[in-house]
């Protein structure tokens, strides 16, 4: 038997006990005994956020870049409804994290009580799991049962949800982080037998190619260890998705390049072309595959996921293995230590075509003397950061891919976007979970315009807390993904997606007690980066970009990945000429 | 939206598989929300529900066995079973159809139906009850409730028949189904 402490006091002790040291929350009426029992001790530390969603991107932030599962703490109703949207993107995107919430007391549920909404209710579709706990004995086991899912196989988002006079009961506690669930039990081991057949396929391959996802950040940084050193020995070209991004360094040999949407173009051209796909902790996106019955017609593709759902869900493949990515890994090394391997093919054949489509360029731009381009923008903030021990968050949209183009990233867990759902308002809050894990780093949103306003009320919690997070804003002054999309697709009718009214960025930033600086010139570009990573506290970088830039490389809209639409594709003119007279007043 | 320009990136691509109707039986914990999590999982998916039963089961471990017709293609029903497998208080998805084929699984539903008129109607309902071996549960001077117990289709039949002598409402429990034999479902 453990010791018998009230309700609230079993929340923070388990967390505690789940070595998590950081909690982002907001306090309200349902939630006021935790907030209380969070006021007598000092294991675990809150961090006050300025809405719930905030918290929720905090959480996850924190959560990518420890590899910790995040924790959050919201009050009921609106508290747990302003969460949702931090939920679902943390189940899109796989990631683990915990959310606390209030509840009416027992007796009042279903009542229509004030803040009352049917919390386990609305977020069961965003959830991996819920629990709406009732009795003050089911709360020690629930509370750990709930990190554990939200931990083990696909990580996602769990809610406890806890009505306010369970806070107030006591009951017996006891450690019991070390629990797993009774029926939750997703894969451990790997088949063997599976992974040497993969083997064998590479060696009978002549185009293979390794397309990477975030399953491989998930499985930890030993897992991209191996990677490196599987790409190593078998010389495979490799890819990835845009949260897969840091797995494999940016700046590594066989390195392609993202692919889909606005991947680079040898990338998509490889994956069009191999004939051997070895999918290692990706789903098969629609940002991905581009047109679905053109994707890689010629090849053979393997899966490797944890998740059983996402095999054969998009894309229907030849060996499916469903196994963690870094048992996996360690698996096929040992096959090729044990089997003796050392003639792998070198695909000499197929890097010559990969070096062809590589002169094609397809990431260059018109650099322009007088005006900053993003491109350029994010080039020298990559050279000028590239050194430190640096974390970028982005928000949604063009910058979003220009950053994933142009920034190299080299390690693990150093690079967090939304992906799955893409989230406008991801980035800052996300950033400053990062900025509270690692208080020493150089931590980074790239942002947009329309983004950053988003989730703005965050730059109270930076200040408050002297957060040293940086924001550097892509100001073209359009949510520019729209406005490129419309000029595609809708004749170029920029509908509502001007930043009509934008606030000085500068002052907006003085105003919270924070520092703004203004960037308009490529030839100040340099300085005022640096000023930004060496001013302490938090800082606005409002970088005034080029207003009409379009994010190419591109597979346009129901396009296979063979048919990229390259930036040389769309002149100047043709891009000014695609703004009318009365258009053009407003830029 | 012509070939060249289409506006959107999701298409769907009809594969011309055979529909197929899928008997599984999901055992879950018996907690509060269990039920919504599968059908809402159901709705949020596409996929379809035919019919679906719920009760406790022989276990003293607070479990329920939910069985549930759904109908799509075999990739589709292999979609449906990793899905819902995925649910954390799923214990264990048995597609009865495709582990014990059509015969290898006992289903079984029960129908009331309610059928109203005179006459040589109403003898004609009764003779129908009688050759379908249907219970009389409930009769006044112009009305019979039938219940009847079966396969779906043998069901479907008289349904059909009885709606040319009165039938007026029908009430069914849905599939309940075992694996034949000493071993569990």
């Amino acid at each position: 038997m453990g010791k018998n402490i009230s309700g609230a006091e079993i929340v923070i002790q388990a967390i505690a006990d789940q070595g998590v040291d950081v909690v982002f929350g907001y306090p309200g009426g349902a939630v006021l005994p935790i907030y209380d029992a969070i006021f007598q001790q000092e294991e675990v530390k809150h961090i006050l956020v300025r809405h719930e969603q905030g918290a929720a991107h905090a959480a996850e932030g924190y959560a990518r870049s420890t590899g910790k599962v995040g924790v959050l703490i919201v009050t009921s109703g609106p508290g747990a409804t302003n969460a949702v949207t931090g939920l679902t993107d943390a189940l899109l995107d796989s990631i683990p994290i915990v959310c606390i919430s209030g509840q009416v007391p027992t007796h009042l549920i279903g009542t229509d009580a004030f803040q009352e909404a049917d919390t386990v209710g609305i977020t069961r579709a965003c959830t991996k799991h819920n629990w709406l706990v009732k009795d003050i004995k089911d709360l020690p086991r629930i509370m750990h049962e709930a990190f554990y899912v939200a931990r083990s196989g696909r990580p996602g988002p769990v809610l406890i949800d806890i009505p306010k006079d369970i806070q107030f009961a006591e009951g017996d506690y006891e450690n019991l982080s070390k629990i797993t669930h009774k029926t939750y039990t997703p894969p451990t081991s790997v088949d063997h037998k599976a992974v040497g057949k993969v083997i064998e396929m590479i060696q009978r391959s002549k185009n293979p190619i390794l397309y990477t996802g975030g399953g491989v950040i998930n499985s930890g940084p030993n897992a991209s260890k191996l990677l490196k050193k599987f790409v190593e020995t078998t010389n495979i070209p490799i890819t990835s998705t845009l949260m897969g991004l840091g797995a494999y360094p940016g700046s590594g040999k066989n390195w392609l390049g993202m692919l889909g949407m606005h991947g680079t173009y040898e990338a998509n051209m490889a994956m069009h072309d191999c004939d051997l796909m070895i999918c290692l902790g990706a789903r098969f996106d629609d940002r991905i595959t581009g047109k679905i019955d053109q994707f890689s017609p010629n090849s053979k593709k393997v899966h490797i996921d944890i998740d059983a759902t996402s095999i054969n869900k998009n894309v229907d493949v030849d060996l499916a293995i469903l196994a963690d990515c870094h048992k996996f890994l360690v698996e096929a090394l040992k096959i090729i230590k044990d089997r003796n391997i050392k003639n792998f093919p070198t695909y000499q054949k197929w890097w010559t075509q990969i070096d062809t489509w590589k002169t094609v360029n397809c990431l260059k731009y018109k650099a322009n003397p007088d005006i900053i381009m993003p491109q350029y923008a994010i080039e020298r903030l990559y050279e000028l950061t590239k050194d430190k021990d640096t974390y970028i968050t982005t928000e949604v949209g063009q910058h979003q891919m220009w950053a994933a183009q142009f920034y190299k990233f080299d390690e693990p867990n150093r690079w967090l976007t939304s992906g799955g759902l893409g989230t406008m308002g991801y980035g800052f809050p996300a950033a400053n979970g990062v900025q509270v894990a690692f208080p020493e780093s150089l931590v980074i949103d790239i942002a947009g315009d329309a983004s950053i306003l988003m989730n703005i009320q965050e730059l109270s919690t930076a200040v408050q807390y002297r957060l040293n997070t940086k924001i550097f804003i892509l100001n073209n002054s359009y949510m520019g993904m729209v406005r490129q999309w419309q000029q595609l697709l809708h004749g170029n009718r920029i509908s509502e997606s001007y930043s009509e009214s934008l606030p000085d960025f500068v002052k907006l930033a003085e105003a919270y007690g924070a520092t703004g600086i203004l960037a308009k010139k490529p030839k100040d570009l340099d300085e005022a980066i640096i000023k930004m990573i060496e001013t302490p506290g938090p800082v606005i970088m409002d970088c005034q970009v080029a207003n009409l830039e379009n994010c190419f490389p591109m597979i346009p809209s129901g396009k296979a990945h063979n048919d990229m639409l390259l930036g040389e594709d769309v002149s100047d003119e043709q891009v000014s000429n695609a703004i009318d007279d009365d258009g053009k007043i407003m830029v | 939206m012509n070939e060249k320009n289409p506006a959107s990136t999701y298409d769907i691509i009809k594969v011309n598989e055979n529909e197929e109707k899928h008997t599984l039986s999901i055992i879950v914990d018996d907690e509060p929300g269990v039920l919504a999590r599968v059908i809402g999982l159901f709705a949020a998916r596409g996929f379809n529900i035919d019919s679906l039963t719920v009760s406790e089961t022989e276990s003293k471990n607070q479990l329920s066995r939910i069985t549930l017709v759904t109908s799509g293609s075999p990739s589709v029903i292999e979609k449906i079973k990793v899905q819902v497998d995925r649910l954390v208080p799923v214990h264990r998805v048995s597609d009865l159809t495709a582990q014990y084929g059509q015969y290898g699984a006992l289903e079984r539903e029960l129908a009331l139906i309610k059928v109203k008129g005179t006459g040589n109607k109403r003898l004609e309902a009764l003779r129908l009850a009688e050759a379908f071996d249907a219970q009389t549960v409930d009769a006044s001077l112009d009305s019979f409730i039938f219940q009847i117990t079966g396969r779906t289709r043998e069901i479907d039949r008289f349904i059909n028949l009885m709606s040319s002598v009165g039938l007026t409402e029908v009430s069914r429990t849905g599939v309940a189904a075992l694996k034949r034999g000493a071993d569990n479902t």
